[in-house]
């Protein structure tokens, strides 16, 4: 059923046709979000909406999200290399894909959402170390590089390549050593991925995000490390399923959705309690000692209490008591809602994280500041998406991404 | 490191003086090459390092009043000396606190535009150039020299007017002096104010007015519990005004909130 040497032998994939239809589509979005792209750069943050009240907005949002959502790499890897979870082999793949495919993005959005791009790298020499943005670059520099380590064994195992002696053994090697990087991932994951957290927690102006301090590091910091590795598995599950729904086949077996998922599930219990206390302390010690109560930042019509009950209940609770539960899992139903409402609440968490730190005003004199985006930034945001789908199309038709899928669809 | 004899400049508005004339922002914008659009309807993409707002008691006729307040950068101390809101958080060290006049400066060719500065400050006070600026003919021939104007896609914020401080240590210095006249390092807002609203000096120099207005019972700073630590003081008599320049409880009364962060001397 090969077309070509460079498919893997023993698996189907659609027609060359097909295949090359939809990438024209995905490149036709993606060339709209680099037009706009080089609009911002050629002509300025100015190809925005944003303005001085809101100094953050869309694509910090899209970064931490990004980063939140892959985070399923970091956390696959630790509990696969480290705690000794074998059955999540069959998963992780997958997640380091998307782990790259999310890191890339993080850093072409940085480098877009910044005045002078030229001088980005200022943010290295320069550096200052008080700052949790710097950690931020740091850590997700070096991540980004020990993601494309581990993506690089899976790029070798393409037949094509596999067949160099060279290239062969090389993947063979990386392989052995996969859980030296896992560890060193997990590591910097742990770092930045609560260096965005701290990025608003340490915004002692700005009463909505602040939050107290553990030595130098605000509980948003702890929290986001801990949301990143609850829910990120959630769309490590929810991009596999979406890759069985079009490409019409089981890809991996249930033992090791419903593993990732219980371990989630009970990740995101864990942490949707640990986010309870933390906001009933900051709505009844931190901001009343600022002069504010819990609904003076929800005092607008879109930014309202609706939003806190979405994320804890909603889209916390909710997913996380379905996850843990046998049944819950097991019915596939409840599961697709659960990771479905995961991602969601995890999203949700870093839009208020960013957008409505900007929009509660300060002053008692001030209006809320509103935002609406415009459409290069909307393309801008819309480009990873693209690139994202182009390159888990590319990955899943040349390289072996799903280790169970020849046993699972087995081809005469 | 921290000079013994280290400044720490600061400003005293006094809000029941200010008529909202304006003239400190004209005096800022023609002293520091402050860009402008043909069109400033937008306030909030316009760049100015001192702003004034009209702010209202929220009651109806003939009960209204009104209060003009100017904001520049409070060039805040933070909990601790150097920890303003905004020095903190810049990954790259493109603003920074001079231990020597307590001022937080602005290197625009070190700021790379990522606005995490302005996220930071509670007081709107840092402005992000979203264009080159423009200026009407002939107009770039009558801009200072002493202030280099800035670039597209850079912060900037009020300086109180390093450059004049700059000046004055230079002739000073010519002169074998250690020391500044309270009138030799003044902002180009205060010396526009036509009523005297604004004075500026060093806070910690029991000879300069500031000093002894900073201590006034009509004093305040915006802001306080959030533990900005400002060093632009504000005075009035109108228990209105300064209830809003900080948030308060519905039982809280202003002038019996305790603040956690003194300044420092």
């Amino acid at each position: 059923m090969n077309e070509t040497p460079l498919i893997p032998a023993g698996v189907k994939r659609c027609s060359k046709w097909q295949f090359s239809l939809w990438m024209a589509v995905v490149t036709a979005v993606l060339l709209w979000g680099v037009y706009a792209m080089y609009l911002i750069w050629y002509k300025g943050l100015n190809q925005t909406n944003m303005n001085d009240a809101y100094g953050f907005a869309l694509w910090i949002w899209a970064d931490l999200a990004v980063i939140a959502l892959g985070g399923g790499a970091f956390f696959s890897g630790f509990l696969t290399y480290i705690v000794g979870k074998n059955e999540l082999k069959n998963i992780i793949n997958l997640a380091v894909v998307i782990g790259f495919i999310c890191y890339s993005s993080a850093l072409l959005i940085l480098a877009i959402d910044i005045g002078q791009p030229l001088r980005g790298w200022f943010i290295f020499w320069h550096a200052n170390v008080h700052s949790m943005l710097t950690e931020v670059a740091f850590c997700l520099s070096c991540y980004f590089a020990v993601l494309t380590i581990e993506f690089i064994p899976l790029i070798l195992e393409n037949p094509k390549l596999d067949k160099k002696p060279f290239w062969h053994h090389l993947s063979h090697n990386m392989h052995g050593i996969m859980a030296i990087f896992a560890a060193t991932g997990v590591f910097l994951s742990f770092f930045h991925q609560g260096s965005l957290g701290g990025v608003a927690g340490v915004l002692y102006g700005r009463p909505f995000a602040f939050r107290e301090h553990i030595f130098i590091w605000p509980f948003t910091f702890f929290l986001f490390t801990w949301s990143a590795a609850a829910y990120g598995p959630c769309f490590t599950i929810l991009v596999t399923k979406i890759t069985e729904m079009i490409t019409r086949k089981k890809l991996v077996k249930d033992s090791a959705i419903h593993l990732f998922a219980k371990i989630s599930g009970w990740m995101i219990i864990t942490y949707i309690i640990a986010k309870s206390i933390d906001t009933i302390y900051w709505a009844f010690v931190t901001a009343p000692g600022m002069g504010f109560t819990l609904m003076d930042f929800y005092a607008s019509s879109t930014y309202n209490i609706g939003l806190l009950f979405a994320e804890i209940v909603i889209c916390g609770f909710i997913p996380g008591l379905i996850l843990i539960t046998k049944r819950g899992r097991e019915n596939s139903f409840l599961l697709m809602s659960a990771i479905i409402l995961g991602v969601i609440g995890v999203s949700l968490n870093r839009w208020v994280m960013v957008l409505q730190v900007m929009a509660v005003p300060v002053f008692s004199f001030n209006e809320w500041y509103t935002y609406m985006p415009s459409w290069q930034e909307v393309a801008t945001t819309v480009l990873p998406v693209a690139y994202g789908l182009i390159v888990i199309s590319l990955a899943h038709r040349y390289l072996p991404v799903f280790p169970q899928e020849k046993e699972l669809n087995p081809i005469d | 490191m921290k000079d013994k004899n280290a400044k720490r400049y600061g400003m005293v508005i006094d809000l029941d003086k200010c008529t909202g004339c304006g003239s400190c922002m004209v005096g800022c914008y023609s002293e520091n090459n402050v860009p402008f659009k043909a069109d400033e309807t937008n306030k909030l993409d316009s760049i100015n390092w001192i702003r004034v707002y009209k702010i209202t008691n929220n009651k109806t006729y003939p009960n209204t009043e009104v209060c003009y307040l100017p904001m520049p950068c409070m060039q805040c101390d933070g909990a601790h000396e150097g920890h303003s809101p905004c020095v903190s958080v810049c990954p790259a060290v493109a603003t920074d606190y001079d231990y020597d006049t307590g001022i937080v400066s602005q290197i625009y060719t070190r700021c790379f535009g990522c606005r995490y500065c302005m996220a930071a400050c509670p007081y709107h006070a840092r402005k992000f150039n979203w264009w080159d600026p423009v200026w009407p003919a002939d107009m770039e021939k009558y801009l200072s020299p002493n202030v280099s104007p800035r670039m597209r896609g850079v912060v900037e914020k009020c300086s109180f007017c390093f450059h004049r401080y700059q000046l004055a240590r230079d002739k000073a210095y010519l002169e074998k002096r250690e020391e500044l006249e309270e009138n030799e390092y003044q902002t180009a807002c205060a010396e526009a104010c036509p009523t005297g609203a604004i004075t500026f000096g060093d806070l910690n120099n029991k000879h300069h007015a500031v000093y002894k207005l900073k201590n006034s019972p009509r004093a305040f700073r915006l802001l306080e519990r959030l533990n900005t630590n400002p060093k632009v003081y504000y005075l009035t008599s109108k228990s209105w005004v300064r209830k809003a320049g900080d948030n308060y409880l519905a039982h809280e009364e202003p002038t019996k909130i305790k603040n956690n962060i003194k300044e420092h001397h």
